[in-house]
């Protein structure tokens, strides 16, 4: 049986929330191996990181080099690569950093790479078993993968639940890397801090928060008109901050603002995971989108199937309605 | 600056519902509306306007046939110097490693200073760009949403979470998969498309390409879909059957009890 490693990103210190996912996941391709987890960085912080995990992890290796001070993916891979023995399962999330390490990963290790998944069905002679979406979530496919020569496998953020927390009492392992063996042809400058810009979205109980549907630019001022009726905040999906029609700050998603409102009114939003992981707290969630087939009715309370631009200003004036009543 | 951008047809997932043929083989292609990938057009944007500012030629490249030709006249008529379609009957069922291989060897058979992709396509698996990097030993970063020029390094951001950015610097030549809104990709109008649409797109083959046949293609493809499937329905929405005008009661009614509309 392949030896099954979980990559923990840690920065500062701070394991990555991803980490019970990913030790669920690998219980799920084979749930009585002892598991070790796998970690890069550098001092104290890797240290700290480190002996967090001792009670959810049998083994904990500990890659130590200044040069993995900053987890940029060009070295990580390259310490990887390194220290990791031949026929290794790597489990790895699929977020910014995932993507950025994994299928370059891949290659290096000569084994294939199953990427975004999303459940594991089972682990037979050799072969996984797994799930993926694929056309903007709206179909599942089944894959399988051959592990006799290792994989990296890149799972989902938030597709598997953490488990119960862990009483093992696991031991850290020091692997040195040989010196030379980072070559930084990209090296990490520094972060810049998204601005909160005008309204701060996560503040809002209540959001009106457009996508795609919205159409064009000179329709935005519908869902604000709903929002002042409302009581509420606009925000958006990923396509409306492309287009320019909104600033960056209205973004609600993994790449944008994290939002815990009690309602969250998604207009025209398919329901990409990448937004809904932006969505915290469980809001009462109404869905408004034309294509009945749209993922975001899958974990809507409640759906409307109808075209945006006309029902938005209906609900605004029944609204305006409720308003004027309460006022007299 | 020469740079190569790899582009890919895709159904457009915006325009379409997407539904299933009856064997769960494949999803039901007739009537689909297909454009380029997201990203990808991001991409080709991008590499225009460096040429624009720093001089050289934009390649754009797709694996597939004779349907694909059409989103590389798209890139042609956006600005791109030249379009390559590799295509063999040998490249069918071929996995993220297999594509990535067919453009390594285009990308070897020339010398490109830069090369693009769109960080994803339909499948979603963000994976061709890395996979290139690493058979080509180039530097690589993905989710670039800026890119500045700088003599023979580039400065690009990566987006990561919260909406921060991550700024790197990188060696040339190097690969980047491109994020959407990293510019404003210009508009190509059905005048524009005519207007390239003598233009000679050259094809490569396996042989062209000197590709062994058993490095592509369905039987070197190491991961394999076998099959797609809708997802057992969740509890999922209660949908409103009313009218226009009930639902929207309905929902004002709803949004008020949590405490809005005051």
């Amino acid at each position: 049986m392949n030896h099954i490693f979980v990559y923990v990103l840690q920065r500062a210190g701070v394991v990555d929330e991803s980490t019970e996912e990913l030790l669920e996941a690998a219980r799920a391709i084979d749930a009585t191996q002892p598991l070790t987890a796998i970690l890069t960085g550098f001092g104290t912080e890797l240290q700290t990181a480190c002996e967090s995990l001792r009670s959810s992890f049998a083994e904990i290796w500990k890659v130590s080099n200044p040069g993995l001070a900053y987890p940029n993916a060009e070295l990580v891979r390259q310490a990887l690569v390194t220290v990791l023995p031949a026929k290794s399962i790597l489990l790895v999330s699929h977020n910014h950093f995932g993507i950025d390490l994994s299928p370059g990963l891949s290659i290096r290790l000569n084994c294939p790479y199953a990427p975004d998944v999303v459940s594991i069905d089972e682990l037979r002679e050799h072969t996984l078993w797994f799930v993926r979406q694929e056309f903007g979530g709206q179909i599942n496919a089944h894959y399988q993968c051959d592990l006799s020569s290792g994989a990296v496998v890149n799972v989902r953020p938030g597709a598997f639940k953490a488990g119960p927390s862990g009483v093992l009492d696991g031991v850290i392992l020091e692997k040195s890397l040989p010196p030379e063996t980072l070559n930084a042809r990209r090296r990490y400058l520094e972060t810049l801090v998204a601005e909160t810009g005008d309204v701060d979205i996560t503040k809002h109980s209540i959001l009106v928060s457009v996508g795609r549907g919205i159409q064009e630019k000179d329709n935005i001022s519908i869902a604000e008109e709903l929002a002042e009726a409302l009581g509420a905040a606009v925000s958006c999906s990923r396509p409306v901050v492309d287009a320019k029609w909104l600033a960056k700050s209205r973004q609600v998603g993994s790449s944008g603002k994290t939002v815990k409102p009690k309602v969250y009114l998604a207009c025209g939003i398919s329901g990409a995971f990448q937004h809904l992981a932006g969505i915290k707290g469980k809001p009462f969630l109404i869905a408004i989108n034309k294509n009945p087939k749209a993922p975001i009715f899958q974990i809507a309370d409640i759906g409307i199937v109808d075209d945006l631009l006309e029902f938005l200003p209906e609900l605004t004036n029944k609204a305006r309605e409720m308003r004027s009543v309460a006022a007299r | 600056m020469e740079i190569l951008v790899c582009v890919r047809r895709v159904p457009d997932t915006s325009e379409n519902e997407i539904e299933l043929n009856s064997e769960g083989s494949d999803i039901q292609r007739d009537d689909l509306v297909y454009s380029v990938n997201e990203p990808d057009n991001y991409a080709v944007e991008e590499a225009l306007q460096i040429r624009d500012k720093v001089g050289g030629n934009v390649t754009v490249v797709t694996v597939g046939g004779e349907d694909d030709e059409e989103v590389l006249r798209r890139e042609l008529a956006m600005g791109a110097n030249r379009a390559i379609l590799l295509s063999d009957p040998a490249f069918d069922g071929s996995d993220g490693r297999g594509i990535a291989k067919i453009v390594k060897h285009w990308a070897d058979k020339e010398h490109y200073d830069l090369i693009l992709t769109g960080v994803q396509a339909d499948d979603s698996a963000a994976q061709v760009g890395g996979m290139l990097a690493a058979m080509l030993d180039l530097p690589f970063a993905s989710l670039v949403n800026s890119i500045e020029v700088d003599g023979r390094k580039l400065k690009v951001a990566r987006e990561i979470e919260g909406g921060n950015k991550e700024v790197n610097e990188i060696d040339l030549p190097c690969v980047l998969s491109i994020q959407t809104g990293i510019n404003e990709p210009r508009y190509v109008g059905m005048r524009g498309i005519r207007q390239v649409a003598s233009v000679d797109i050259p094809t490569l083959g396996i042989s062209e390409l000197g590709i062994a046949p058993e490095k592509v293609g369905k039987g070197a493809a190491e991961v394999k879909r076998t099959d797609y499937f809708v997802p057992a329905q969740a509890q999922g929405a209660e949908i409103l059957h009313g009218s226009r005008e009930q639902n929207a009661r309905t929902v004002v009614e709803m949004v008020a009890a949590k405490g809005g509309v005051r």
